[in-house]
């Protein structure tokens, strides 16, 4: 969070520098990025870069809905895209304009296609799964050498919960995750739209929330690090990012990641240009560097997340490619799952019913 | 002519930044949604006349309003948050006390440094103060290594993310809001009525209880009604330091806005929050013009 703090004030004091130049302003998700590759990028084009941070596709959704950002390049995740596209918020790719689309991997190309036809209005940036983050030590100190660390058991289970309580357990508040997750906990489509079958989610979360000191989405990177809490549902990178600060900061705390066995949300988050963006020419510069295979490397490499980018893989580190909590195997793809947008009489009782959830009433 | 053009000022001010505001979140309030830009319909359009504006209003309805009456957390939420706003506006009125009392008690040559030390965490952004709460009172925070160094307690205490801690969290933002007025209203009280007190043989309690209270309580009520009013529509600090148990009115409606891209649904929160608030802000305004009068 603090990183987030200096990133914005760093972005103001760049845009208030030089405002002659011309400007690209990127909205991207925090702690998301090597901010070396935005030096690089005002290099390279001689453009100004604006970079700001999001934390919630929520919160992003909202901006391109009123319209006007102000932005030129933004990354909603998937399933947002999708309902954004039909909104009419975002223009067509130009792909003249994009050299580097060749570097691009069919394998996640063809699953963006679901939410992003012919991948038309959109680039795969990053990709990731939703799993559990746990301390090691703390975990197994209260449950045991065989703590169910890589199962939906650790969190959905109360005997299991009632014991982490005391050390921390945060959940994402991200409703459009966590309730797949539960679903698929009781067996359920994780991607089901039907209201009664949503509604059975209620009955996992009852018994386990009073164990939940927190849903966020993405304060739980600090407090795993630093080991105020001992269990976090998050995204992988996040996750494996909080691994690196606890191993940098040396303060005794393990950190590990897991998607768990029972199946697990794959999720992409996309790079898309909104219909007014104020300058579609510099937003395609800042794509096509970006598809660039040695900056996306350096971008996995700095968050280790997956991309979509298969001419970057040859400049992976070992400890990005070679990483199966990064890089699933084949086996464990297939044990991936997706959704789709939630029309909106049903979204309006996920978020009734997550509400719900969350203040216990 | 100069009198009017004196009204006028302020009240084109008040035009400009809370009737028309105000109407637009009420049109909003009225309208429907849709997977659009901006999200909700109907949106006014000039270009078809007449016929184009009467429309439009056709198309208003007050199906919001009837769908929160319908559904028992808005009621749950406007009623915690006026809870948790009154209990907040308590504490710091025994917080501000004192300080004020303090500082109105002070050696002359000492006050404007006192005043300057309760102005100061202005100068410091909002948001940065309340974050820095975060890492005094997280479980592995300052707080909790202080205590544990004293020896007062052997595990963290769970304070971040409890109604704790916006309480805390709460006062502190709010605490020069409720001593500046006391200290205005203590800072005028004549000390010879204390004195006059005490020779009567008025215990030093007793003369506090009898003479400075009830001279300082429009200073009481003032600070009182800034603290409380704020606090009831209160959103940074409860998501920030709160857990998601702490039901507040600001972050149902953020919730509505954002998570249910329901805008409409939204603004008919915000127009009934209003609608709550009126009632203190009249009494405030009262109590103001009582005091005005009062000493005219």
């Amino acid at each position: 969070m603090r990183k987030l703090i200096l990133t914005t004030t760093a972005t103001i004091a760049l845009g208030a520098v030089s405002a002659s130049a011309e400007e690209v302003r990127v909205y991207n998700w925090s702690d998301y990025i090597d901010e070396e590759l935005l030096t690089r990028f005002e290099e390279e084009t001689g453009l100004d870069l604006i970079y700001d941070v999001f934390d919630s596709n929520e919160v992003l959704e909202t901006k391109m809905l009123a319209g006007g950002s102000g932005y030129d390049v933004v990354v909603p995740t998937g399933t947002f895209l999708q309902r954004q596209i039909s909104a009419g918020a975002f223009q067509k790719l130009d792909p003249a304009k994009l050299p580097n689309l060749d570097n691009m991997w069919d394998v996640v190309e063809q699953r963006t296609a679901q939410y992003d036809p012919d991948n038309a209005y959109s680039i795969n940036y990053m990709w990731g799964t939703t799993g559990i983050g746990v301390n090691v030590g703390k975990v197994t100190e209260l449950l045991g050498e065989d703590a169910p660390v890589d199962s939906l058991d650790l969190i959905f289970n109360p005997e299991n919960m009632e014991k982490l309580a005391g050390c921390g357990v945060h959940f994402l508040d991200a409703p459009a995750e966590m309730i797949p997750a539960a679903l698929k906990y009781i067996g359920e489509d994780p991607d089901s739209h039907d209201p009664d079958v949503i509604a059975r989610v209620e009955e996992v979360y009852a018994p386990i929330r009073p164990y939940i000191q927190k849903f966020h989405s993405s304060e739980y990177i600090n407090a795993l690090a630093n080991g105020d809490i001992c269990v976090a549902v998050g995204w992988s990178g996040d996750i494996l990012q909080a691994r690196d600060r606890a191993d940098e900061a040396g303060n005794g705390v393990e950190i590990a990641y897991n998607a768990p066995k029972e199946g697990a949300q794959m999720w992409f988050d996309q790079m898309a240009i909104p219909t007014d963006a104020p300058n579609p020419d510099g937003a395609h510069k800042f794509l096509n560097f970006i598809m660039d295979a040695q900056n996306m490397a350096a971008a996995s490499n700095y968050v280790y997340y997956a991309n979509g980018n298969k001419a970057s893989q040859e400049y992976l580190i070992e400890d990005v490619i070679d990483d199966p909590a990064i890089y699933p195997s084949q086996e464990a793809m297939d044990n991936l799952f997706t959704t789709t947008p939630y029309p909106a009489k049903v979204q309006r009782v996920v978020t009734r019913l997550w509400t719900k959830i969350k203040s216990g009433t | 002519m100069r009198r009017a053009t004196l009204i006028l000022v302020p009240y084109l001010w008040l035009l400009a930044l809370f009737l028309v505001p105000f109407v637009i979140v009420l049109k909003i309030s009225l309208s429907d949604t849709a997977l659009a830009i901006p999200p909700y319909t109907p949106t006014l359009d000039f270009g078809a006349g007449w016929q184009g504006i009467r429309d439009f209003f056709s198309q208003l309805d007050l199906e919001n309003f009837w769908f929160l009456s319908t559904d028992d957390l808005y009621w749950k939420a406007y009623l915690s948050s006026v809870k948790i706003a009154a209990i907040a506006t308590f504490l710091t009125l025994l917080a501000g006390y004192p300080i004020a009392y303090g500082m109105a008690n002070a050696p002359d040559h000492w006050r404007p440094t006192l005043m300057l030390l309760v102005i100061l965490p202005f100068w410091t952004s909002f948001l940065i103060r309340v974050y820095s709460w975060m890492g005094i009172l997280s479980g592995e925070g300052y707080l909790n290594q202080f205590l544990m160094w004293t020896g007062l307690i052997s595990q963290p205490l769970t304070i971040l993310n409890t109604p704790i801690a916006v309480y805390i969290g709460i006062v502190y933002t709010y605490l020069p809001f409720m001593i500046l007025p006391i200290y205005a209203a203590l800072e005028r009280m004549d000390a010879s009525l204390l004195e006059a007190a005490e020779d009567l043989g008025c215990s030093r309690f007793k003369a506090f209880w009898l003479i400075t209270i009830p001279l300082s309580r429009n200073g009481i009520i003032a600070g009182c009604f800034l603290v409380f009013i704020p606090t009831i529509g209160e959103f940074v600090i409860p998501s920030l330091l709160g857990g998601s148990r702490t039901l507040m009115i600001g972050k149902v409606l953020w919730e509505e806005f954002f998570n249910n891209r329901d805008w409409p649904v939204a603004s008919a929160v915000a127009v009934i929050l209003l609608l709550i608030l009126i009632v203190p802000i009249i009494l405030f305004q009262r109590n103001e013009q009582k005091q005005r009068e009062a000493e005219g």
